[in-house]
């Protein structure tokens, strides 16, 4: 490979510049002493600790953790399922009709699934809150998980499902001794995937949510709207730096899956 | 049939049933339930709203209420045509931004070492692994009164007073291109790496220019992922909501605000629905180039 000429890593240099120089001013800004944003005061991590006496932030922060992890694994279980049927059980009735529904919230307008299904929680005169919401994001990111782990469906190996049905195994204990592991690790990828759609979304949850079920975004939402402080930052930093944890850790669990599974 | 086969075929139609069901309820009904409350009256429809379904002469007469009433009016209000315009124009200028930044990008990527090439591509994924909201929220502070762009201008002595770029069009411009450029450039740069260079060197030893080549070969070869890559940003772009909220003023008024403004302000459900009904009419369009990309 030839090495990059002057315009390219121009183009490299400008793209990633504008990608992550914002970021970075957001993280610089959290450890600024000072709370006027124009000034720099000098280094100092006292926004890190006014967070942890911000109750209504920290109570919002948990039930986001909370609801993404229930509704994270919500979405991986229907996903999966939904991989299964796509990838093994080949043609069922109305199988365009599931493909379509799998893959709609994927480039539907948040706005849209968010009404949609308040309008349904209001039909049938539900309380809202934790569990709304939680049905509500397990219903959005189900596709991204299909998706995932369809991916990973379509890439291994269907004789060794074949040679343990033909040793008498069940459709079970198939999936449970052969399927599963080895898609364990897009299994996985997917959940994190769900986890973080989640605990991102601030539309589908303001329209699905009730009374005393503030999320994190939500929260952050309001904060924003009236302006920039540096405990913000902080906020935003510490969120930054779990979910960069948690993309580098998926990122080496699909390596490992694909070194191991083909 | 033996007992293995019938469990076996129980095992299939619950793998299949289980989602299925789930979706039915909690996509398909709600978006019946949309189709139908777009139909409404304001003050029919308004909550707390219980569904009234009591056998057929009741379903006839329930049919015999819906209307397009609603539809008509946001035909004759230049309020929402204004929305929709302003959405599509926005939604089709973040695209070309997106294109011209995306796309050299996606070329130097695919061009640059192959021990560099993954490293790159986790690069361009992860700021959009990030919130959202936190996306957003930076560029308050960088494009707000005395925030950082005017700092470093003003330090510069680039600018003697501020921008004000914050609360305006480009603004929304801006965080949109930043929000959705991954979203261009994956699908160019899976393109753009797939593309056999040995074409480029055939071009050049035809006589051909380098720029000559770029738009011959390069560039039609890259088409179907300029395509998806432009539906892709396109799409959530028009309905967007949280970044004409934020980063917009008083005249930027994008169709997801205004659903957003209808449902929670005016708290006119009906209309919502009907302003949810016509964005998703809106979005066929490109729907189907995104699928056409993807098949190609």
């Amino acid at each position: 490979m030839k090495r990059l000429g002057p315009g390219l890593i121009l183009a490299l240099v400008v793209g990633f510049a504008f990608l992550y120089l914002p970021i970075l001013a957001l993280v610089a800004y959290s450890f600024n002493a000072s709370r006027l944003v124009t000034v720099w005061g000098g280094f100092s991590t006292h926004w890190y600790g006014a967070l942890l006496s911000n109750q209504p932030l920290l109570d919002a922060a948990w039930l986001s953790l909370r609801l993404a992890f229930v509704s994270a694994t919500l979405a991986t279980g229907l996903g999966a399922l939904a991989a299964l049927a796509l990838a093994r059980h080949g043609r069922f009735r109305g199988r365009l009709l599931f493909s379509g529904m799998v893959l709609a919230p994927l480039v539907m307008p948040e706005v849209i699934t968010g009404l949609s299904l308040l309008l349904l929680f209001v039909a049938v005169d539900v309380e809202r809150g934790f569990w709304t919401v939680t049905i509500a994001h397990a219903t959005f990111s189900l596709g991204f998980a299909c998706i995932v782990v369809q991916a990973r469906l379509a890439g291994f190996d269907r004789s060794l499902e074949e040679a343990a049905r033909d040793l008498g195994a069940t459709p079970l204990v198939t999936f449970w001794t052969v399927t599963l592991p080895l898609i364990w690790p897009a299994v996985a990828a997917a959940w994190m995937l769900a986890f973080t759609l989640s605990l991102d979304d601030l539309v589908i949850a303001s329209f699905t949510t009730g009374p005393g079920a503030t999320t994190l975004p939500m929260r952050l939402y309001s904060a924003i709207r009236l302006g920039v402080s540096p405990e913000i930052n902080a906020a935003c930093t510490l969120m930054i730096g779990a979910v960069a944890l948690a993309v580098i850790a998926a990122s080496l669990l699909l390596k490992r899956g694909q070194a191991v599974g083909g | 049939m033996s007992a293995p086969a019938a469990f076996a075929a129980r095992w299939s139609r619950l793998v299949v049933a289980v989602p299925y069901l789930w979706l039915l309820l909690f996509f398909l009904t709600p978006f019946a339930i949309v189709l139908r409350m777009a139909m409404s009256d304001a003050d029919t429809a308004l909550p707390p709203y219980a569904p009234h379904f009591e056998g057929f002469a009741t379903l006839r007469e329930f049919i015999s209420k819906l209307d397009f009433e609603n539809f008509r009016l946001l035909a004759d209000d230049a309020l929402y045509w204004d929305s929709y315009l302003q959405s599509l124009r926005l939604a089709g200028q973040t695209t070309l931004i997106a294109l011209a930044i995306g796309y050299p990008l996606a070329y130097a990527m695919a061009a640059a070492p192959r021990h560099w090439r993954p490293v790159l591509l986790v690069l361009v994924v992860l700021p959009f692994w990030t919130s959202f909201l936190i996306r957003v929220y930076a560029w308050i502070g960088i494009l707000r009164p005395e925030g950082l762009l005017d700092m470093v201008l003003g330090g510069l002595g680039l600018t003697s007073e501020p921008l004000r770029l914050l609360n305006t069009e480009a603004a929304v411009l801006i965080g949109m291109v930043y929000s959705y450029l991954p979203f261009m450039v994956l699908p160019l740069y899976a393109t753009l790496e797939k593309l056999d260079r040995s074409l480029l060197e055939a071009a050049a030893d035809l006589g051909a220019t380098p720029v000559r080549a770029f738009l011959t070969v390069t560039l039609p070869l890259s088409l179907p992922g300029i395509l998806a890559g432009a539906a892709l940003v396109f799409i959530p772009s028009v309905g967007e909501f949280v970044i004409p909220d934020l980063l917009g003023g008083p005249d930027t008024v994008m169709i997801g605000k205004v659903l957003w403004n209808e449902f929670f302000s005016n708290r006119d459900w009906p209309l919502a629905s009907t302003v949810a009904i016509v964005l998703l009419i809106v979005l066929v369009l490109p729907l189907a180039l995104l699928q056409r990309a993807r098949l190609a």
